[in-house]
């Protein structure tokens, strides 16, 4: 166990390398560049040479390269090219929305998919097995930006319900002492900061937890289906055990081995939809911050908010397996 | 099992019965209707809520040159000179009354008597020589365009030369000296009447030496990527001037908040600025930063912010059609225009560039491309700034006048022309150049032109090969940044440029020393003539032809008042109330 995770995690170098390389030729090809993005038609050959000079530019780019992967050696990340702040003190101030945002698109998908997923395969062939089916297409189909954009049209918009940028309401203050603003707001005990907090979380949850939810509900019905017509299912119900005990103690509990695995698999999903979801809601999270990034081709934040993500992908993968090993120990992790 | 299972699930009904609590009550007073207008005691202003487009870069107007910045440096800072809301007419703010020596290089600035900074510290010529001190002595990094760009526009180079930071090596800026502590005296090198406009930029803000020192302003290390890392928090917590309001706060991300000045010197002044006023109406404004144009619309018509800038012209017609919200329309303060090389034959010959403004459908494109917000543009500066001739030669679209002076040039028709329009950009000016270029185009094809489209990526290629004179017949534009002529036809004319191919052709001399006479003329009136004999030349030489202004425009909730738009967007929130 703990050589195969340390084999995981020395694998993170030359995956990160990995991701370090494409993202840095990538952002060089992209056309334009922050001195452009800064500076529009006032970019006389001068002043671009002259920031390109400054942000070293003008070497060779894989001289650039090499100049990058000593910086990080040493932990360094850089500083963002727009506000002048180090890399990683926004990635601090940001990361928190982003996190607070999955998790609560990630409760809403499973609090609704499971159930969902469950009371289809009960009913299987039925008018709820069918309607969620119809569902589930839908929600894995629709582009997660056009869900939000309707969600906020007719929530925020026509009925006036929900808000429809932002983390909290700018009228309310509290103390930021971690960043996580549900966390602030309790350690505050300020409940109407809460309330606030929850009601911002609400409609980005939604568009951002919907394919999770479709994709959860569908694995959860096919597992429940396998699952109920097991021998030790059918052994429960001739010892004349109540259904609702075989349910919950038999057919959800051993369905729900693929569905932790599809969870862990939703991570990457959820902070790839954060990307649309924070920017439709100006939610100031990793996602909307890497968008910025791109269009002010702020190159020290695209190379290092990719990164960030690609480590936490990593690392939550990593869990995902070796949590296999924890919940089921017939899974044996491979040497 | 089932105890596992209740321990999982409490928190989690409890978590969702919270957000229903919260969705069932009162949902009408804090996300509908108009929650951050209502007003909450002080001076019974209120508070106004702006959907900014990005965070500030920074509060310190030497080191920025971003709109986002500027707009809330305009709210704590002021100004020596100001201008005359909603004009690019010079007015005094912190100086009362300027005169410049007869040759044009000293200028003596009176200053206004009992100003304080917000720090409590005293407004003096002193602080206005420190100011000017610690620019012209910036260093390093700070010399870099992408941080003192708007000292390099109007002083040019700094005390000491270094090649590598792009900036010039020469300095309009010589000395600043405070005879007494009402009076500033600043010495140029050469006589420039274009300062004195350029000095109305937040970037040229007054800022508290005490604070600048206090917060060490100008501490902070250079990163391996070339980037200034402040180190002091000046720019970031403690921007202090003697603005009508102050700085509160600032989470990045989510908001900037700034509160009314209670000591606002104009408010016991007999002569406060037409500008600022009396001081601030509103208790406090906040930013907010919303990137998504989509999104700050939406947030409007929600009430979650009062107002916003850089409104999408498809938008205007939902906010128009709206009771609730209004438009506000700033005076367009830029200009697009078709660029000949006139070295590059036969644009050399006047007669074929007639032939091209003739046969240019310029109405057609304005009508069709900027949603109701363009104008024709007649000449390469906008109608708002002084110095603009209404009598400059004409060149209606008319086909057969271009055919015939074609003919006149004797030429075979149709003749060839080679016409650039650049790629992967929108600009105020130029929202959609291909469709500028195709109708353009079509127009010329018509009047007796061939002409052969190419187009390149806007930067660098595009941007490049027009600076390099490699493009015969271009789109291009320029958005103004200060209210003075040199800043529009003096960037474009006032030296020899090889995009316009005024290096190899001397058909635009004249006008190169018609500007230069004008840049360092003093007397206000003269300049203006000056200018305006300019634009009569330069439309008649034809080194191309302007074809839009456009207007950008503001959308806030029908309740905001006061608000006064400027062409240069230098705007006041001390005039704004809500309610």
């Amino acid at each position: 166990m703990l050589r195969f995770v340390v084999r995981r995690l020395l694998l993170l170098i030359p995956i990160l390398l990995g991701v370090s390389v494409l993202v840095f030729f990538w952002i060089r090809g992209l056309p334009g560049g922050p001195a452009a993005a800064l500076l529009g038609e006032r970019a006389t050959a001068e002043d671009v040479a002259a920031i390109e000079h400054q942000y070293g530019l003008d070497q060779p780019i894989y001289v650039q390269y090499g100049k990058y992967v000593k910086q990080l050696a040493t932990l360094n990340f850089g500083a963002s090219s727009t506000s002048r702040q180090p890399v990683t003190t926004e990635f601090r101030q940001r990361f928190p929305a982003t996190i607070e945002l999955a998790f609560a698109a990630g409760l809403f998908a499973l609090v609704v998919g499971i159930p969902l997923g469950f009371v289809a395969a009960k009913r299987y062939q039925g008018v709820v097995d069918h309607t969620s089916l119809v569902v589930s297409l839908i929600g894995i189909s629709t582009p997660i930006f056009f869900l939000a954009l309707i969600l906020k049209y007719v929530f925020s918009v026509r009925l006036g319900w929900l808000p429809s940028v932002g983390r909290m309401s700018v009228l309310i203050d509290i103390p930021h002492p971690t960043n996580f603003y549900l966390l602030d707001a309790i350690l505050a005990r300020n409940w109407e900061a809460f309330v606030d907090v929850s009601k911002h979380l609400i409609l980005p949850a939604i568009a951002l937890g919907s394919i999770p939810l479709a994709i959860i509900a569908r694995i959860t019905r096919a597992s429940v289906l396998d699952v109920q017509n097991e021998d030790y299912v059918r052994t429960a119900q001739a010892k004349g055990l109540a259904p609702r005990a075989i349910d919950v103690r038999h057919v959800l509990r051993n369905a729900m081995l693929p569905i932790a695995t599809i969870i862990g698999l939703q991570v990457g999903l959820l902070l790839s939809g954060a990307v649309l979801t924070e920017t439709v809601f100006a939610f100031p999270g990793i996602g909307s911050w890497l968008v910025d990034a791109i269009k002010a081709r702020n190159y020290p934040v695209i190379q290092g908010g990719v990164l960030f993500v690609a480590i936490i992908v990593v690392f939550v993968n990593l869990l995902v397996d070796v949590s296999y090993g924890v919940l089921n120990p017939r899974i044996r992790l491979s040497k | 099992m089932r105890g596992k299972l209740l321990k999982f699930a409490l928190p989690l009904v409890a978590f969702l019965a919270l957000i229903a609590a919260g969705c069932g009550g009162g949902d009408n007073e804090s996300s509908g209707g108009t929650a951050p207008s209502e007003t909450t005691g002080g001076g019974g202003g209120g508070t106004l809520v702006f959907g900014a487009a990005s965070d500030p870069v920074a509060l310190d107007g030497a080191l920025v040159s971003d709109g986002e910045s500027l707009r809330v440096i305009d709210q704590i800072f002021e100004t020596l000179v100001t201008l005359k809301p909603g004009t690019t007419e010079v007015a005094p703010m912190l100086a009362e009354s300027w005169e410049a020596s007869d040759d044009g290089t000293q200028w003596t600035f009176h200053l206004r008597q009992g100003v304080k900074f917000q720090d409590g510290t005293d407004f003096n010529a002193d602080a206005v020589c420190f100011n000017f001190d610690r620019w012209y002595n910036f260093k390093g990094s700070f010399q870099n365009p992408s941080a003192s760009y708007y000292w390099q526009v109007v002083f040019g180079g700094f005390a000491t030369y270094d090649p590598k930071s792009g900036a010039p090596k020469e300095s309009l800026y010589k000395t600043c000296e405070a005879p007494d502590p009402n009076t500033a005296v600043i010495t140029l090198t050469s006589p420039s009447s274009s300062f004195l406009a350029g000095l109305v930029l937040s970037p040229f803000a007054i800022a508290s030496p005490k604070a600048l020192q206090q917060y060490n302003a100008d501490d902070g290390s250079v990163d391996a990527d070339g980037i200034f890392h402040p180190t002091g928090t000046y720019a970031t917590q403690h921007p202090t001037g003697t603005g009508p309001f102050m700085f509160k706060s600032w989470t990045r991300g989510d908001k900037l908040v700034l509160v009314r000045n209670p000591n606002y010197w104009g408010a016991t002044s007999d002569n406060p600025t037409e500008f600022n006023g009396k001081g601030a109406k509103l208790d406090e404004v906040i930013f907010q930063p919303i990137a998504d144009n989509a999104a700050r619309l939406q947030a409007l018509q929600t009430g979650e912010i009062n107002g916003y800038d850089l409104v999408e012209p498809q938008d205007i017609a939902t906010i128009e059609g709206n009771p609730d919200l209004q438009i506000i329309d700033r005076p367009a303060f830029n200009v697009a225009y078709v660029g000949f090389n006139i070295s590059m034959p036969p644009l050399d010959n006047p007669k074929v560039r007639q032939a091209i403004a003739y046969g240019l459908d310029r109405q057609g494109v304005v009508d069709s491309f900027y949603a109701g917000r363009g104008e024709v543009a007649k000449e390469f500066m906008p109608p708002s700034l002084f110095g603009y001739a209404d009598d400059v030669p004409e060149y209606t679209y008319d086909p057969e006048k271009s055919k015939q002076l074609l003919q006149e040039a004797g030429l075979t028709l149709p003749v060839k022309i080679d016409f650039w329009y650049p790629t992967d950009v929108s600009r105020p000016y130029m929202p959609d150049p291909k469709r500028n270029f195709e109708a353009l185009a079509a127009s010329l094809e018509k009047a007796g032109f061939s002409v052969t489209p190419h187009s390149a990526p806007w930067s660098p290629d595009y941007l490049g090969k027009a600076n390099e004179g490699k493009l015969q017949v271009f789109l291009l534009g320029w958005t103004g940044d200060f209210g003075d002529p040199d800043n529009f036809v003096g960037t474009f004319f006032r030296t020899p440029q090889l995009q316009w191919g005024t290096i190899d052709n001397n058909e635009m001399d004249g006008v190169q020393k018609l500007l230069e006479q004008a840049r360092v003329e003093t007397d206000e009136a003269k300049r203006t003539e000056l200018y305006q004999e300019a634009n009569r030349q330069i439309m008649t030489i034809l080194p191309g032809v302007p074809y839009a202004h456009s207007k950008p425009a503001l959308a806030f909730q029908a309740n905001v008042s006061g608000y006064v738009p400027s062409p240069t967007t230098h705007e006041s929130f001390a005039v704004v109330s809500v309610g």
